[in-house]
């Protein structure tokens, strides 16, 4: 009978979702102040829920935070949480809701670049604010948005310099394999031209992609193995979601380990390896400007309060913190400092105040927003997956690096190289 | 410079046998992976015991360094001088530890293996030349060859053969040199052929050219057999998922007629039920966690059948003979489990791992088999005998196919068609659930899961003749074969839109599938 329990509870819950009156969270503030509202525009259901519902419980963390040390401007910021779906027109809908009725200071969303390319026109045409916290493929600059993750000179090019060095194990022959989309095939291009750049022939580098969502990866694997026969070979994978499962779990199985080619990722982080069994991708390494594993007191504290918050809430994201997620909270506490040094919430001011921001950031330096390219000057760590599915970070730079949204190695970039 | 060094460790024992020359250990106490790496290796051919302890510390993650330079090791209650292996007085300040990457992970690899030549048990031996054979550092040919020297085990002695060969091919001996060719002919390894291509290319002695291409022809040989056949399987393989996939669908589309678009979500719902089977396991039966897939299996099957009941009896009974609102009405019926199964376990995949008899692999002359995928292919067998053995051997299995194919007399001569007709709805999507078992150890589980499978298992069904269960089975893996061969020319992505475009044109020449039902029942 369990089934049909089961069964009635769900639609329970389905009827209970669809009661809640537009996801309004309010806070309790002394009379009078007139809360800032801000967006926060993540889906919440279909493909991306995986990775995009975390993003908006941390922007709803660092909302609460804010407000429990007196919000903005001492007025409490309320928060309005719209579902896009996963449906990419959606997201453009849902932008123009948020911009045109509830009228909210600043929109904090979007995972995929297909997602930022379809609300960025509704955000040129309203004159809106976007805080996008994902690593991207650069080649667009808005002025109605910050981007708070990062691009491609810091994380692909630095990930792919380690592996080439004596540290990384030396590697003479590249796979660039990913999910057939814009993010891999620019990343790709930028990489392959990198490549070149560095005097790697034509021939030592095997490009190749995949649908979404494939799942047999029996033949990439031989052909890689084939492939990487006579010099030491590494893979760069863009690989998207969930897609990295089976893909590891193959690599696992087939007997090849990261000591033999090592797999470097930009898109698996701790809350992707939450979902999936660690022991096959062991050593294998992943690219970010973040780790839950890094040691400072702003880390201590940050991974602190997330467990605590998600304890607290009950909520269904797992205990880890990662790097979007990072990102999402340096673009909130800027949003915040912008604003009070602008001691207004209109964009055009707030944008000036975003210019030369700085923030102590979780990673354990202070972040700076470019004065000009709206990009943010981060640090780059690379790590090793360990057995428990967090990262050893194996090599890091000195310090923050300035992003290069249009990258040096696309032709056509060469007079863009001042933003 | 690493023979040097490795000469120096060699005759270290001699003045210290009870200590590590604490010089060797610097670079662990640094930053540069390439020094460990290095120190690793120079320390591999010390027999001291210290060196086994410092290992093994240190693929255990358990190797510390001090501020002032010392490196210790943490056996879990106190820390001791990694050097001289004598517990520390007290608990040190503040113990770094020493980050291991790839590099140093490699060298230790080799390392360690080259030490385990000289265990007493011979597979011992055998795993760790086999360990050498895919990276051997030129340093240790003189240990290699004192090794093979001693060797008595012909298992181990030919593996070590082949590693020593590969070194040997730098050798300034010609005689060498012919031996280690010859060796390596024999080989069936993508490694040694790129090893041995660019040095036939530079040879001018005709005599060793000459056994460079025979060497050389004999691996091509072995390599493309060994491809031939890494491709059949790869195409069973994805063949048996497919079949998994749609062996329920078989049933619910195929004999009943239904287009059950939450047919995915029995299989969602299969995977899940594995899930909850692990994670009771682990809580309850941590000994036995290893065989929870075969506890996971009447249970995913009950379950499934159990929703399938219910949807059959509550929803889709009243749409019998109504395709399109049945389309509607199951694909509804699909986002509304979706989404209960969300609200429960919530968005993120759930982690199902593979029992340890499920992980790893073995080889068969150069071709790697998977026991995940070997598993899973059996299954499929497996499964198929038994909806074949309901369908064709019981008196359920007569029913259902009585009805099927003529509902009025069946009804007449007493058959309970409502009661078959939900049995059969119910044996359906119970086996779609045994499906979602094997899928849960192949890929994702994930409240979307079903959504990846649907189209595939339609596919699967259509192409291979509604109603058979013969054209399902051929249907699946030929499916899997055309794409297996397909895709190392064509690409994942061309290779799966090829597939697409075969199969409308295949439909539009019989419009009935592989295997056409004939007669009358064909009409009904």
């Amino acid at each position: 009978m369990t089934n049909r329990r089961q069964f009635i509870q769900s639609v329970g819950a389905l009827a209970g979702m669809a009661a809640l009156p537009g996801g309004m969270v309010k806070t309790a503030f002394a009379a009078g102040k007139e809360p800032i509202k801000i967006g926060i525009l993540h889906s919440l259901s279909g493909t991306m829920a995986i990775s995009e519902t975390a993003l908006k419980n941390t922007a709803l963390m660092a909302i609460d935070s804010i407000n429990a040390k007196g919000g903005v401007l001492g007025r409490p910021v309320e928060a309005v949480v719209v579902d896009p779906a996963s449906n990419w027109p959606l997201f453009a809908e849902k932008a123009r809701q948020l911009l045109t009725q509830d009228k909210v200071a600043a929109v904090f969303g979007c995972w995929t670049s297909v997602s930022r390319k379809s609300v960025l026109p509704v955000f040129e045409e309203l004159n809106g604010l976007l805080y996008y916290p994902v690593q991207y493929e650069g080649e667009e600059l808005s002025q109605n948005v910050f981007y708070t993750g990062a691009a491609p000179n810091q994380q692909a090019i630095p990930a792919t310099e380690y592996l080439m060095s004596k540290e990384g194990g030396s590697a003479k022959k590249f796979v660039l394999l990913g999910t057939d989309y814009v993010y891999p095939r620019t990343t790709n291009k930028i990489l392959r031209a990198f490549l070149k750049s560095k005097g790697v022939p034509e021939a030592s580098i095997m490009e190749e992609y995949t649908p979404f969502g494939h799942s047999d990866y029996q033949t990439i694997i031989a052909k890689i193995k084939k492939f990487s026969a006579g010099a030491k070979t590494c893979v760069i994978s863009t690989i998207n979601g969930d897609s990295n499962v089976p893909f590891y779990k193959e690599l696992g199985n087939q007997g090849i380990k990261a000591t033999d080619i090592p797999v470097v990722a930009f898109s698996v982080a701790e809350q992707e390896l939450a979902g999936i069994d660690t022991k096959p991708l062991v050593g294998h390494l992943a690219a970010w400007n973040y780790f839950e594993t890094i040691k400072n007191p702003e880390n201590t504290a940050f991974v602190k309060m997330w467990k605590d918050y998600v304890k607290a809430k009950k909520l269904k994201d797992a205990p880890v913190t990662d790097d979007p997620m990072e990102a999402t909270w340096i673009g909130i506490h800027m949003w915040k400092q912008a604003v009070e040094k602008a001691g207004s919430i209109e964009v055009d001011k707030v944008r000036k105040g975003m210019a030369g921001q700085t923030f102590k950031a979780p990673c354990g330096f202070t972040v700076k927003m470019d004065e000009t390219n709206h990009h943010l000057h981060k640090p780059v760590f690379i790590g090793e997956v360990r057995a428990d599915g967090q990262f050893n970070v194996v090599w890091k730079t000195k310090g923050p690096i300035r992003a290069q949204p249009w990258s040096p190695f696309i032709p056509g970039n060469e007079g863009k190289q001042k933003l | 410079m690493l023979k040097f060094l490795l000469g120096l460790a060699l005759c270290l024992p001699l003045f210290a046998r009870a200590a590590l020359d604490p010089a060797a250990l610097m670079p662990f106490a640094g930053e540069d992976s390439a020094a460990k790496a290095e120190a690793v290796t120079a320390l591999a051919g010390n027999p001291d015991p210290q060196v086994d302890a410092l290992f093994r510390a240190l693929s255990g993650d358990s190797l510390f360094f001090l501020p002032d330079g010392r490196v210790v090791v943490f056996d879990g209650e106190r820390y001791a001088d990694a050097a001289t292996g004598t517990s520390l007085a007290s608990e040190p300040e503040s113990p770094e530890s020493v980050i291991v990457n790839n590099v140093v992970r490699g060298a230790l690899e080799s390392a360690v293996a080259l030490r385990g030549l000289a265990a007493a048990d011979p597979a011992a031996r055998l795993a760790a030349a086999g360990v050498l054979k895919e990276r051997a550092d030129p340093g240790f040919l003189p240990a290699l060859e004192a090794a093979l020297d001693r060797e008595t085990d012909p298992r181990v002695k030919d593996a070590l053969s082949r590693t020593t060969a590969l070194l040997q091919l730098a050798s300034p001996d010609k005689a060498v040199r012919l031996a280690a060719i010859e060796r390596l002919g024999a080989s069936r390894d993508r490694n040694v052929r790129a090893a041995l291509a660019p040095l036939a290319e530079a040879e001018t002695d005709p005599a060793l050219k000459a056994a460079f291409k025979s060497a050389l022809d004999a691996i091509d040989f072995r390599l493309s057999v060994a491809n031939f056949f890494t491709n059949v399987f790869s195409g069973l393989s994805l063949g048996s998922i497919l079949l998994l996939a749609a062996l329920g669908l078989a049933i619910t589309f195929g004999l009943m007629g239904i287009i059950n678009m939450a047919h995915g979500e029995m299989l969602m719902l299969g995977a899940y039920t594995t899930y909850v089977v692990q994670g009771f396991f682990r809580t309850h039966f941590p000994d036995a966690l290893d065989w929870y897939p075969l506890a996971a299996l009447p249970l995913a099957f009950l379950v499934a059948a159990g929703v399938g009941a219910v949807l059959e009896r509550t929803v889709i009974r009243h749409l019998y003979g109504r395709p399109l609102e049945t389309l509607l009405a199951t694909w509804g019926l699909s986002l509304i489990l979706i989404q209960a199964v969300r609200s429960i376990f919530g968005p993120q995949n759930v982690e199902v791992a593979n029992p340890s008899w499920m992980s790893g692999a073995f080889e068969i002359y150069g071709v790697v088999l998977p026991y995940n995928r070997l598993v899973i292919i059996g299954f499929a067998f497996f499964v198929l005998a038994i909806v074949w053995f309901v369908l064709n051997r019981t008196r359920m299995g007569l029913y259902v196919r009585g009805v099927m194919q003529n509902r009025p007399m069946a009804d007449a001569i007493g058959v309970p068609t409502a009661r078959v007709d939900m049995m059969a709805f119910a044996l359906g999507s119970g086996i779609a659930g045994l499906g979602g078992v094997a899928l849960s150890q192949i890929g994702n589980v994930g409240p979307e899961l079903g959504q990846a499978y649907i189209i595939d298992s339609f596919m699967v069904v259509v192409l291979g003749g509604v109603g058979q269960l013969a054209g399902t089975v051929v249907a699946a893996l030929g499916l899997g074969e055309i794409n297996k061969f397909l895709e190392p020319y064509a690409g994942a992505v061309l290779g799966k839109i090829a597939v697409l475009v075969l199969i409308i044109l295949f439909i539009q020449k019989r419009p009935s599938g592989l295997f056409a039902l004939k007669g009358r029942s064909a009409d009904a």
